[in-house]
């Protein structure tokens, strides 16, 4: 027998005293244990039917938008692109949950969800077509630059978060991260701040199965990635994340739960990467097409739609219209590609600091140089 | 230990503090004039910080802005991050050189370059203080020299004092900079003591010749000053008339102060503690002997820590440039041809 198997007896109620913090019930903090659904539940009849058509339009922008952005990649218009298909109602339903003046922090995959919050296509994915690091003004759209670097937007959220507590304003900041970057120790250290500063901020977190190759059953051994909430004192809830009316009920219920102080929350909504993890990727190397057709049957897009039509909510000219408005955004986005985008090297000078160091001075007179020699020689 | 807090020093009237203090009452003036200022970290609340540099923070602006954090360096680092794109102003404490590591991806990923891949719409006024360098018998982990790391990263300024005067006036400057600053402070300097006068904030970026000298110039920073002038006095006696230089800005780097000192005697030796491959007085050396050619009559020498781990506390006086090792180094200088 060892320690831990050792039945608590009397003493163990005594030991430690209760000098070390307090100690808290985590039943309200536990997920529930299958993912949270509303489409093709009885409950769905109680939604608002505008706001299903409304999302079913979304979503059908969405995945317009990351069938034209892969189609760019292959034209050599973007330089990669990591598609969100699958995961349409997730992004979407982040994007649309948040008010103007919260905050969102993506990750690469998320540009979906910066355009929902009403930045331009060819703004969203300038980091993915190689021009510049980034596009749209952070501050005017309240949405933070795309983050690679895994889970580690996550502290940022929660900082903002924090700071906006701090100066009186009722804003919550959102965090997208994957199920792979949950395995970070900045999601570890992001959560536990969060907890600790009780700040209002929402972590999404897309488990789409899967980081490049590696199953999420090589990345943890959790119950559920919604369960790791409770170790930091915060709410779990698990979503079923292609459950577009699901998804934003979950998360506008989060949403309010931050705002009104009742501190964070960790969402993990259950979803499946459609397509390989970038253009660059061959997904055949580790997941079966039987695994992918299983998932095509639980399509975000496939289920709104199936369900609008059962509930008479939706028309073929409902259809036809939402596609329509997909075509348009598409045909901008192909309008915006096409012209070679402006380069200017010396900018590279410009930002690395308030002013220009002396040596940086010294740099960017002799890339003027190179540049006058070039244009010279032309 | 003793306390940090300053005799309550007004801006503007003179008075004798240790360097310690002149960073709390820097740090004090700066929360004291912006509200948007805060210092974070373990244990700079309650405690005053592990060095008492935050002492009486918490007591003056309350907690919420003189935050104690979890133990988690990148969150500390990473929820600046946050604040400071929410407009605060947060000067991040980092206990010691070696436990500043797990802050290293925000560092470099993201604090560095936010400024420039959001094309300056997102610029990140944090300021990162660490305390630095060896000598004050600290077992492992706690006498690292970290500043070659920083130093090597665009975006971030790196800024080291010697003085006790700099250690008000630089941190002030660190704190007033829109660009995140790592400001490390050579810790066996935190006890030493000087009249100083807080005042007006110099702009960032500014080395100053500590001594004039003829014979040769000693290029140093941080904990290496006092010893380098030691070694300046020494070498009186051997017939050296030794200029020194502070550097006290690594990035940027005062090309123009150091171009000139070095031209005025043709020689010249870098000094400091971290390990020289790699180290910044490569980089120094480099510069001095681009800029100075012509002008030198000897190789630009280096004495710097050896190139190991940092020694143990019952060692560490061989492994740290000393007097001798840099007057031997002056020696070298090719006095007789
Ligand atoms: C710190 C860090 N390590 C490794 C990578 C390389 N990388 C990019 S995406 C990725 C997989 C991430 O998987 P997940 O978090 O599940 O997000 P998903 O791509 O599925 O949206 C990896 C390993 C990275 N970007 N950042
Ligand atoms: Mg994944």
């Amino acid at each position: 027998m060892t320690l831990l198997d050792q039945p608590a007896g009397p003493s163990a109620s005594v030991w430690p005293p209760n000098a070390h913090g307090p100690r808290r019930d985590p039943a309200p903090l536990l997920p529930d244990p299958e993912p949270f659904r509303l489409l093709d539940t009885p409950a769905a009849d109680k939604l608002d039917p505008e706001l299903l058509r409304d999302l079913y339009r979304r979503l059908v922008l969405g995945r317009r938008y990351n069938q034209q952005a892969t189609t760019l990649t292959k034209q050599g218009r973007l330089a990669v692109y990591p598609a969100s298909t699958g995961q349409e109602a997730c992004q979407v339903a982040a994007a649309l949950v948040l008010r103007e003046d919260d905050w969102l922090f993506p990750s690469y995959r998320d540009t979906l969800a910066v355009v929902s919050r009403g930045v331009r296509p060819v703004e969203a994915l300038t980091l993915l077509r190689g021009n510049a690091h980034h596009g749209w003004d952070p501050k005017a759209h309240r949405t933070a630059p795309l983050s690679t670097p895994l889970a580690t937007q996550a502290p940022h959220a929660v900082g903002l978060a924090h700071a906006a507590r701090l100066r009186g304003d009722d804003v919550v900041a959102l965090a997208l991260v994957g199920d792979g970057g949950t395995s970070e120790g900045d999601f570890h250290e992001a959560l536990n701040f969060a907890g600790v500063l009780g700040a209002p901020v929402v972590f999404l977190v897309q488990n789409n199965g899967y980081a490049i190759s590696v199953p999420l059953s090589k990345q943890s051994a959790a119950p559920t990635l919604a369960h790791k909430a409770v170790g930091y004192g915060i709410s779990g809830r698990l979503v079923d994340g292609n459950d577009a009316a699901a998804m934003h009920t979950v998360l506008t219920e989060a949403v309010e739960h931050a705002r009104s102080g009742r501190g964070p929350v960790l969402v993990e909504a259950v979803t499946y990467r459609l397509e390989a993890h970038t253009n660059a990727d061959d997904a055949t190397r580790y997941r079966t097409p039987d695994e992918v057709d299983a998932w095509q049957e639980r399509d975000p897009l496939a289920v709104l739609e199936r369900h609008l039509r059962a509930h008479d909510l939706i028309d073929d000219a409902g259809v036809a219209a939402a596609a329509e408005a997909a075509e348009e955004l598409a045909a901008e986005m192909r309008a915006e590609f096409h012209s070679e985008p402006e380069l200017d090297p010396l900018s590279l000078f410009t930002h690395v600091y308030a002013e220009p160091t002396p040596q940086l001075r010294e740099q960017a007179d002799l890339l003027a140089a190179e540049l006058a020699a070039e244009a010279d020689a032309r | 230990m003793s306390t940090a807090t300053a005799p309550a020093a007004a801006s503007g009237a003179t008075t004798s503090l240790t360097m310690a203090q002149a960073l709390n009452t820097a740090l004090r003036d700066a929360m004291r004039e912006d509200p948007t200022v805060l210092v974070m970290g373990e244990d700079v609340g309650t405690l005053g910080g592990v060095f008492r540099i935050t002492d009486g923070l918490a007591a003056e602006f309350g907690a919420d802005r003189c935050l104690d954090t979890p133990l988690a360096e990148a969150g500390i680092l990473g929820s600046a991050v946050g604040m400071a794109m929410y407009g605060l102003r947060p000067v991040v404490e980092l206990q010691f050189d070696a436990f500043a590591y797990p802050a290293f991806e925000q560092l470099l990923s993201h604090v560095a370059k936010m400024r420039n891949r959001t094309a300056g719409r997102l610029p990140l006024p944090i300021t990162i203080r660490i305390p630095y360098g060896g000598g004050i018998g600290g077992v492992e982990h706690h006498s690292d020299s970290s500043e070659a790391y920083y130093a090597h990263t665009p975006g971030l300024h790196v800024l080291t004092p010697a003085t006790v005067a700099d250690g008000y006036g630089m941190l002030r400057a660190a704190i007033a900079s829109d660009d995140p600053v790592v400001f490390l402070e050579p810790k066996r300097l935190y006890w030493s003591k000087d009249e100083i006068t807080p005042g007006p904030v110099e702009p960032i970026g500014r080395a100053v010749v500590r001594r004039q000298g003829t014979s040769a110039t000693l290029l140093t920073y941080g904990p290496s000053l006092p010893v380098c002038l030691e070694a300046a006095e020494v070498a009186r006696a051997e017939g050296w008339d030794l200029a020194v230089v502070d550097l006290r800005s690594l990035t940027p780097f005062d090309d123009e102060t150091v171009t000139a000192a070095v031209r005025a005697t043709g020689r010249a030796v870098v000094v400091h503690e971290a390990t020289g491959f790699g180290g910044p007085g490569a980089e120094i050396a480099a510069r001095v002997t681009e800029r100075c050619f012509h002008h030198l009559a000897a190789p630009v020498l280096r004495v710097t820590g050896f190139d190991i781990p940092y020694p143990p506390p019952m060692l560490e006086r061989h492994h740290l440039p000393g007097v001798d090792r840099i007057l031997d180094a002056v020696a070298r200088l090719q006095w007789e041809q």
